[in-house]
């Protein structure tokens, strides 16, 4: 078997038990990368020499007995806005361009402690705004599954070294669905934790109310184990929750839905979902009821807030969070010239691409003398109604289930035009980013043109176990039945 | 409501110098995104608190014990202009 | 007819807590490091690092709180203040605007008399109450040097997340006395709470006056400034004389008071607008994302209460009730914690109150006085005052030398015995070496000796003094005296 068709999990367990040697699987991973990474440009940074010498050390070390951790010798990407010591960390934006951490993120820690060997950073959209991973000011990503597509954001380069095989899971980000829209564009599984789940110290912020760091794996057991490393209170990070007994979400994957509830917004089957997509997550809700799920459908309400809360309130928190890059610490520095007001302006007006401007411009006039109470504070009153909206939800619902976006992945260049008709894009996802819910998306089929959909589960506030389950049990029930179409046909 | 005038308080709030195009494209923008988030307005809110965090979580803290040394040389590797183990920027004050 | 005006003044006091470490990381707050040596992720603002809140800092605040009559907010959060300026790593100030730690507090000062001596009034005071609006915590920021050189500034974070609580009182005084009362007031209680050092001159209390002028008789209020830079007394008192004739003299012109900030210039007497046209003045404050929200209950503010310490009211009445001592002397050596303790301490080495008291206040304060010291850094301890004062008592030294050693022990913390003993400082006992010099002074001064035969009583003085001078102050003047006497 190509070593690059297994999981993760799997890869780690032939590493552990020397079927395969960590260099082997490194070596695998650069081949593809050599063969395609110029008509994909998953990555902005490859390290490969540090790459390699720590899949060495893992080698020598795995053969010394020694144990080292579920992930020792597998290769993994991170996203570009996660600290890594010693390596880049750009952001996507010329603002980064040469900013190099001396610490990394502590989920990158984690990662790197459990064996995983980083092998790159990749792309996304600058400071993570954005749907596509086009306004980079490292190029776009394209998609795996259309060239021609984009890959999704902002976790794009994530999704497509997944879905490209350039490496076996990625870390990513998701503030407004920047984990999931892109793995539902790319046709892989990623995970949103539930806030506080992932310690954020090293993240390079969006939105600090919002933002938590997933993985993006070729299937559920993959994002699974990631959590299970990368989840736990961290002392730096102040909103990192104690999950206590709650962790060991491997564990959870159970195929088993019997007598579970599950909730279908009938709000979110509007008219401006792609026909495919509804198809396609309306087939995945009756695949729950064969199994003996209770799925209905409900009237969640306030769908149409949603878009409008999340954005006043991403853009508040990023037009403050971005303040700190000013040229003088770290990061790109204009021209020196005369005062400092100028050098301000000139570094953050040349360092800067346009949408992170444009989101810094609504921040900062939304949190203005004059407008705070009637912007700011009102969509964090609004989001007290949604996530309201949801607690009453998940008082008759164990999940809910819905679609990822409301369409497959849009072509290259056809989004930044109309930056409102983008944000729309959002509507399903940024929910559970306002409430600080956990959600997965796992690939549903295909549209009429064959690209991937996404299908949204969300669950309760720290009950990833629920969830991952409900995801899980759909995973395998779609894999039998595929197998069992295939045998049919073979068979014929 | 948007005028040329709050684009050019909030430029330089932000500290971002814009073009002339700039200015015109960003009063539209803001104007667009404004109107629609003004969607918000048909919801009765005044009996709501407003959530700033997400998390239940209260009194995080950490104590008063220091755990860091001298890490001068690493938080200035990445600065353009260092003097005399300092940032440098331009003058900032009269004298 | 030329117009009355009155003053009002109202008062934000920064105070620097005293921690190990800064309000959102683990650095050291010690000062003197070489410039950002005391830096980390944290506080310069790295891309992606986190603040975690220091409990010491709650706790201080809590206790500063109470001390001065405030309620304290059963809930409350940080708030990000943002404005760009190079000594700010983040360009935002993490602070507390909608909910402050501390309400509705008061502290009350002693009024004096304009005219009134200082130690006459101390026994005829008003008590005024200054209403404290609130008092919250916040970072202090980065220090900016001016680099000659360049004609640039350096930026050093030293001092960048150090724990602020920043004192806001109501425009509640009427004159620079009453303005230093309550900063005197303020900075006592704190010291004696042990949340701060409360130093003026090296910026660990820092005062921003807000002033504004009204007719007498008028009660709204007029427009304010706010000066900022005093970093003296002396600067806060001749900052307010300046501002407030700065404010009558527009007023009498019939222009406009701008409310601004302003910067006071203590060597030239004036002070300049900070306003710049580049700076819009908007702080968009709103809630720290990436801090939890305190929840402040009764069982933490009774522990804080149960280990408040005693404050200088309480030690006053303690000092009268036990020691005796008038209050003039109560007041002086309770005005600095430091010259208490010492006092206390060195009493509990069997010194008699009285005596420890008149060292203290005397020469004590008068060395700190000449040699522009703050009591900490005295150097003797309460042990070598006590034997210093049981060397004077068994008459070993005469109060001369004592004086002469006591400033040696003040700067250099030597054993005043072993000083005495190494230096040969002891009064001469040997009343047979005291006739012998006696006798050459008497031989040396014929004038002196005739004059004091012909009846002029006072004449001895001159010879006890030059009998004094040759023993080098080593000898009793009584017993000197004594001996003269007999030998005329």
């Amino acid at each position: 078997m190509d070593i690059l068709q297994y999981t993760a999990v799997e890869l780690a367990e032939c590493i552990r038990h020397r079927k395969i040697g960590t260099v082997e699987a490194l070596e695998a991973v650069w081949q593809r990368i050599d063969a395609e990474e110029a008509k994909w440009n998953c990555y902005i940074t490859v390290e490969r020499e540090k790459a390699l010498k720590r899949a060495a050390t893992l080698q020598r070390r795995i053969e010394a007995g020694e144990q080292i951790g579920p992930f020792a010798g597998v290769p993994f990407a991170v996203k570009d806005n996660l600290c890594t010591k010693g390596i880049r960390t750009t952001c996507g934006s010329r603002m980064l361009e040469q900013f190099v951490p001396t610490y990394s993120a502590a989920a990158v820690e984690r990662l790197e402690a459990a064996g995983a060997v980083i092998i790159g950073k990749t792309n996304m959209d600058e400071f993570a705004m954005g749907s596509t991973t086009e306004t980079s000011y490292f190029g776009v990503t394209h998609n795996p599954c259309d060239p021609a597509c984009v890959p999704g954001g902002s976790s794009g380069g994530s999704a497509a070294a997944v879905a490209a095989g350039e490496c076996f899971a990625a870390l990513g980000t998701d503030t407004g669905g920047s984990v999931r829209q892109p793995a539902s564009h790319c046709g892989v599984v990623g995970l949103k934790p539930t806030y506080g789940t992932v310690s954020r110290y090293g993240l390079v912020s969006y939105a600090s109310s919002m933002d938590q760091i997933g993985p993006l794996g070729r299937d559920v057991r993959d994002c699974a184990a990631i959590l299970d490393v990368i989840a736990g209170r961290d002392d730096r990070d102040a909103t990192s929750v104690d999950r206590g007994e709650q962790t060991g979400f491997k564990a959870a994957l159970r195929q088993d839905v019997e007598g579970m509830r599950i909730g279908v917004p009938a709000d979110y089957f509007t008219e401006g979902l792609q026909p495919g997509v509804r198809k396609a997550v309306q087939d995945a809700a009756e695949v729950f009821r064969a199994n003996g799920a209770v799925v209905e459908y409900f009237d969640l309400g306030l769908t149409q807030y949603v878009v409008p809360a999340y954005y006043t309130i991403a853009a508040a928190e990023a037009s403050s969070n971005l303040e700190r890059f000013d040229g003088i610490k770290y990061g790109y520095r204009a021209q020196d010239i005369g005062t400092l007001h100028a050098l301000y302006q000139k570094t953050r007006s040349e360092g800067f691409g346009a949408e992170v401007k444009r989101r810094i411009l609504l921040g900062t006039f939304v949190l203005s003398t004059g407008y705070y109470d009637a912007y700011y504070l009102k969509a964090q009153r609004v989001r007290t109604r949604i996530r309201r909206a949801f607690d009453e939800a998940f008082a008759n619902y164990d999940v809910l289930l819905g679609p990822v976006a409301p369409t497959t992945a849009p072509r290259l260049g056809e989004s930044l035009s109309d930056p409102l008709q983008m944000y729309l894009q959002d509507i399903y996802t940024i929910s559970a980013n306002l409430t600080g819910m956990p959600a997965i998306s796992v690939p549903c089929g295909t549209d009429e043109k064959g690209l991937p959909v996404g299908l949204q589960l969300m669950g309760d506030r720290l009950a990833e176990g629920t969830l991952l389950r409900a995801a899980y049990t759909y995973e395998q029930a779609v894999k039998t039945e595929r197998e069992r179409n295939v045998s049919d046909k073979e068979r014929g | 409501m948007i005028t040329d005038e709050t684009i050019a308080k909030i430029a330089l709030l932000a500290k971002l110098e814009l073009s002339e195009t700039e200015r015109e494209q960003a009063k539209q923008d803001m104007r667009k995104m404004l109107g629609y988030i003004d969607l918000m307005n048909e919801l009765d809110t005044a009996e709501t608190e407003p959530m700033s965090h997400v998390f239940s979580a209260e009194n995080v803290f950490r104590e008063d014990v220091v755990v860091n040394g001298d890490m001068r040389e690493e938080m200035l590797a990445n600065a353009q202009l260092v003097k005399d183990g300092m940032f440098v920027v331009p003058q900032t004050f009269e004298g | 007819m030329a117009n009355v005006y009155e003053t009002v003044i109202g008062l934000e006091v920064h105070v620097e807590l005293a921690t190990q470490t800064k309000i959102f990381c683990g650095c050291s707050t010690a000062f003197g490091g070489a410039p950002n040596t005391h830096t980390c992720p944290v506080c310069t603002g790295m891309p992606g690092t986190l603040p975690v809140l220091n409990r010491q800092v709650v706790e201080h605040a809590i206790a500063v709180g109470l001390a001065t009559n405030c309620s304290i907010a059963a809930h409350c959060r940080f708030d990000r203040k943002n404005y760009f300026y190079p000594d700010n790593p983040q360009n935002y100030q993490i602070s507390q605007l909608y909910q402050p730690i501390c309400r509705d507090g008061y502290v009350e000062i002693d009024v004096q008399t304009p005219e009134g001596d200082r130690r006459d009034a101390a026994e005829t005071d008003n008590r005024k109450r200054v209403r404290i609006h609130e008092i919250h915590m916040e970072e202090d920021a980065g220090k900016l040097i001016h680099d000659g050189e360049s004609g640039r500034s350096l930026v050093d974070y030293n001092r960048a997340g150090v724990p602020l609580i920043e004192i806001v009182s109501e425009p509640d005084m009427r004159s620079a006395e009453e303005v230093i009362a309550y900063l005197e007031k303020l900075r006592t209680t704190i010291q004696y709470l042990g949340a701060s050092d409360c130093k003026l001159q090296e910026g660990s209390m820092r005062a921003d006056v807000n002033l504004s002028v009204r007719e007498v008789g008028v009660q709204t209020l007029g427009t304010r400034t706010e000066m900022k830079n005093l970093n003296s007394f002396h600067a806060i008192r001749n900052a307010i004389a300046g501002e407030r004739e700065r404010q009558i003299r527009l007023l009498e012109a019939g222009e406009q008071v701008v409310q601004e900030t302003r910067r006071w210039d203590d060597a030239k007497g004036v002070s300049y607008s900070m306003r710049s046209k580049e700076d819009a003045q908007d702080y968009r404050y709103f809630p720290e994302p990436d801090l939890a929200p305190l929840h402040i209950d009764d069982t933490w503010i009774a522990q804080i209460r149960a280990r408040q310490p005693e404050l200088r009211e309480a030690r006053m009445e303690r000092y009268q009730r036990t020691y005796a001592l008038p209050m003039y002397d109560i007041r002086l050596l309770t005005d600095s914690k430091q010259l208490s303790d010492l006092f206390e301490e060195t009493v509990a080495c069997g010194a008699q109150p009285k005596k420890v008291s008149n060292w203290l206040m005397g020469e004590a304060l008068r060395l700190l006085r000449e040699r522009d010291m703050d009591p900490e850094e005295i150097c003797f301890t309460p042990e070598h005052l006590a034997a210093l004062i049981g060397l004077v008592e068994q008459k070993e030294i005469t109060n001369t030398v004592a004086k002469e050693v006591f400033a040696v022990m003040f700067t250099q913390g030597v054993d005043p015995r072993r000083y005495v003993e190494e230096n040969g400082l002891k009064t001469l006992q040997d009343a047979d070496a005291l006739r012998r010099v006696a006798a050459q002074v008497l031989a040396d001064n014929p004038q002196s000796v005739a004059d004091y035969r012909n009846g002029k009583e006072k004449a001895i003085s001159f010879l006890v003094g030059q009998t004094m001078k040759a023993m080098k102050g080593q000898a009793d003047p009584l017993k000197v005296r004594e001996i003269l006497q007999s030998m005329l």
